[in-house]
């Protein structure tokens, strides 16, 4: 197994690391600081974020886009998904993407009705 | 390949046999499938987390007031102990790429001196989740549950939260807890609340800075704070028992959905660790006795580093769904 070339740009090119090693740790200092920044906006969870944005808190949104690129980062890096053929990605990542939206839409959907009976309807649970 | 085998004509072709689809050897596709699979499985469980927290929206628990402890410090610390637990984890998967490319380069050593650095942090990562469990099965400051399932909580005038015990009178009781031994029937009751809701009513009612938090959240994403009038008027009205710490039934937190998703999704990782653990051992003794080192090939590392890293990525997940957002 000695052809193993990596692929050892991160950032679309913007750093590009000299071993698969010194990649590897890029790689934990750009985690460290997307964890520390979430921890931070969780703990202070400043006044501008709160505001609604597409039905949900900005913050949160924040929040969720950190996890998909913490989540990019482990898969590419870490498991070594840059160096797979074009192929092997689109298989996985495709299959989850579509299969887990799909999934979410429906659950939060029907989630987001049943409250709107709670509210809305004559169903009392508050006693 | 000599006599035993059959020649097929099929020599050469594409379906003749030892090919290898998309360049990756079986067993990492396999692992590959494994997690895509496994993937949809948590999504599930998290996608019904979604579910009940949309379902309700409005009176659904905040992390934040949930999850505050540290271990060996007092006070209140939201989200520290967690961001450590998720940079253990991170980093025992960076010690698992690093054990995946030692193992390219045939060092032995290397690989294993990574491989007992991953397993340490999968035990740290494991233990401190035991830790977390203990602390919120426990409980701290107790609260009433309604007839309707609700959760009364209490707080003093500034908002802060006040323990049950620090203001619920002492009153002597006949009440005991009905054991197998003492009764016409062969039933036994689990153990009673430490304070009964007459000592609490009379708490609240001679503690005139006391006053009662609903689950309801206001517009603000607080949760409501009855006036002094309304919040005896409530704990009479509809009080039926105290509370303490979360299990399956209750949860001190607000409802016991929270509580039993919190227990099935961390549960489940929890075991997904646990088995990444005991799977990076097993790997571990094979380095050292040099199985890998004879067949000449690491990659037995690298798929369980992939399993491993799978870990780690799932838990980026549950801490932003379950203590983030």
């Amino acid at each position: 197994m000695a052809e193993h070339a990596h692929k050892l740009e991160i950032l679309r090119g913007l750093v590009k690391f000299k071993s698969n090693i010194s990649k590897i740790w890029g790689v934990l200092i750009l985690l460290t600081i997307v964890t520390t920044v979430e921890v931070v906006l969780g703990i202070y969870k400043p006044e501008v974020l709160m505001g609604s944005f597409l039905s949900m808190k900005l913050l949160n949104w924040i929040f969720i886009i950190l996890t998909l690129v913490k989540a990019y980062y482990i898969t590419w890096d870490f498991m070594h998904m840059r160096d797979e053929t074009k192929w092997l990605r689109r298989f996985v990542v495709w299959t989850a993407v579509f299969l887990i939206c799909y999934l979410i839409f429906i659950l939060l959907q029907e989630g987001g009705y049943i409250e709107s009976v709670y509210t809305n309807g004559h169903v009392k649970r508050d006693f | 390949m000599d006599s035993t085998v059959v020649p097929t004509g099929t020599e050469g072709k594409t379906w003749g046999g030892g090919n290898r689809p998309m360049n990756a050897s079986y067993g990492k596709m396999m692992m590959w499938f494994f997690i895509v699979s496994d993937a949809l499985t948590f999504s599930g469980f998290l996608a019904a987390y979604g579910f009940s927290r949309f379902k309700f929206i409005d009176s659904w628990p905040i992390a934040d007031e949930v999850f505050t402890h540290v271990p060996f410090f007092h006070g209140n610390y939201p989200m520290i102990y967690v961001a450590f637990m998720t940079f253990v984890l991170i980093m025992s998967s960076v010690t698992m790429v690093l054990a995946v490319d030692a193992g390219h380069h045939m060092k032995k050593n290397k690989v294993i001196i990574y491989m007992f650095l991953t397993i340490i942090g999968g035990l740290i990562f494991v233990g401190s989740q035991a830790w977390e469990w203990a602390t919120f099965i426990k409980g701290d400051y107790g609260a009433i549950q309604t007839k309707g399932g609700n959760i009364l909580q209490f707080v003093d005038a500034d908002g802060h939260r006040v323990a049950i015990k620090d203001f619920a009178a002492n009153m002597p009781s006949t009440r005991e807890v009905h054991k197998e031994s003492n009764g016409i029937w062969f039933v036994e009751e689990s153990v009673q609340p430490t304070y009964s809701m007459p000592e609490i009513i009379k708490g609240l009612e001679t503690h005139p800075d006391i006053l009662v938090r609903t689950q309801v959240l206001n517009e603000n994403g607080q949760k409501t704070v009855l006036s002094r009038q309304e919040s005896i008027q409530k704990i009479k009205n509809t009080g039926k028992v105290m509370v303490e710490g979360a299990n399956l039934h209750v949860n001190e937190y607000g409802s016991p959905l929270f509580a039993d998703f919190f227990f099935f999704i961390t549960g489940f990782h929890g075991f997904h660790v646990f088995s990444g653990v005991v799977i990076n051992i097993i790997i571990f003794f094979n380095v050292i006795i040099g199985t890998y080192e004879r067949r000449k090939s690491y990659e037995m590392v690298e798929k369980v580093g992939l399993y491993w890293h799978f870990v780690d990525l799932v838990w980026v997940f549950v801490f932003t769904f379950f203590y983030l957002v």
